[in-house]
């Protein structure tokens, strides 16, 4: 597969009820507000709420199936808005645009229920 | 209160971390990551690598283990109830493979009152066995109220 300049990058996703519990056992991160719902609720959020870097993976995710594989990855930053919740579809959504020699730049961006969980997200692609 | 910006260049310790087979699998099932390069040894090995590929925020394994301990440093005087992750970069060099040893150094590049929150960056540098850099992060916390 080859990504060209002016190719759009869309990825569908809908976080099942146990993803936080996955993620929060592979990365580590147990923080109770992803994995406690009684916990999540008495600090004010309304539920138990993702995790901001298995979001961003998600973004890392459709930018490596679009450019066909995991090496040619070369940069994300991304900004984190909002809280993501279970249940509701995330769309990641960007346009790819030239970079320096060598490279493709898609913009990129993650909606849910139309709030941005990450804005401003750059991805540097090495172009095949 | 007063931010701690003296802190600003503050490093810690190194931290190793041994990357395991089953550890990519269950990070890449975690993450919807489907590509046989992380879950299927022969895929891998057909593709020309030693290994199972880790997927590049796998990254956040590696050097999390270095980077989450930092935050709760009392010298830093991060109030964590208040903290929200406001941004992340991470810059990529080779590809890491089950088997490989990732080495990860912090540093506090940053932290500063701006619009009544407290900022605060850290970077981690993480190496592998051959000495590649294998990956740059940069971390951005905020933490509310911090600059009231």
């Amino acid at each position: 597969m080859s990504l060209r300049e002016g190719a759009s990058i869309e990825l569908r996703v809908t976080p099942d009820p146990y993803v936080t519990i996955r993620y929060a056992g592979a990365s580590g991160d147990f923080n109770p507000i992803h994995i406690d719902e009684a916990f999540a609720r008495e600090v004010g959020l309304p539920g138990r709420i993702l995790h901001g870097l298995w979001t961003m993976a998600q973004v890392a995710r459709a930018a490596t199936e679009a450019a066909g594989g995991p090496d040619r990855l070369r940069s994300l930053s991304v900004q984190f808005r909002g809280t993501g919740t279970i249940g509701e579809e995330i769309v990641i959504s960007g346009a790819v645009k030239a970079g320096e020699p060598g490279e493709l730049v898609a913009k990129l961006e993650a909606v849910q229920a139309g709030a941005k969980l990450v804005k401003n997200g750059v991805a540097v692609i090495a172009a095949s | 209160m007063a931010l701690a910006t003296d802190k600003i260049g503050k490093r810690y310790p190194a931290v190793a971390y041994a990357v395991g087979r089953e550890k990519i699998r269950e990070y890449a099932a975690a993450v919807g990551e489907t590509d046989p390069l992380h879950h299927d040894l022969e895929a891998a090995r057909a593709a020309g690598f030693a290994d199972l590929v880790a997927p590049p925020m796998f990254a956040v394994v590696y050097a999390g283990r270095a980077v989450w301990p930092v935050l709760f440093d009392p010298e830093l005087e991060i109030d964590f109830a208040m903290l929200v992750h406001g941004a992340q970069e991470f810059r990529w060099g080779p590809l890491v493979l089950a088997g490989d040893e990732v080495v990860t150094e912090v540093e506090v590049v940053r932290i500063e009152a701006r619009s009544g929150l407290g900022f605060y960056a850290l970077e981690s540098r993480s190496v592998n066995q051959r000495g590649e850099q294998v990956c740059v992060g940069t971390w951005t916390q905020i933490v509310r109220g911090a600059a009231e």
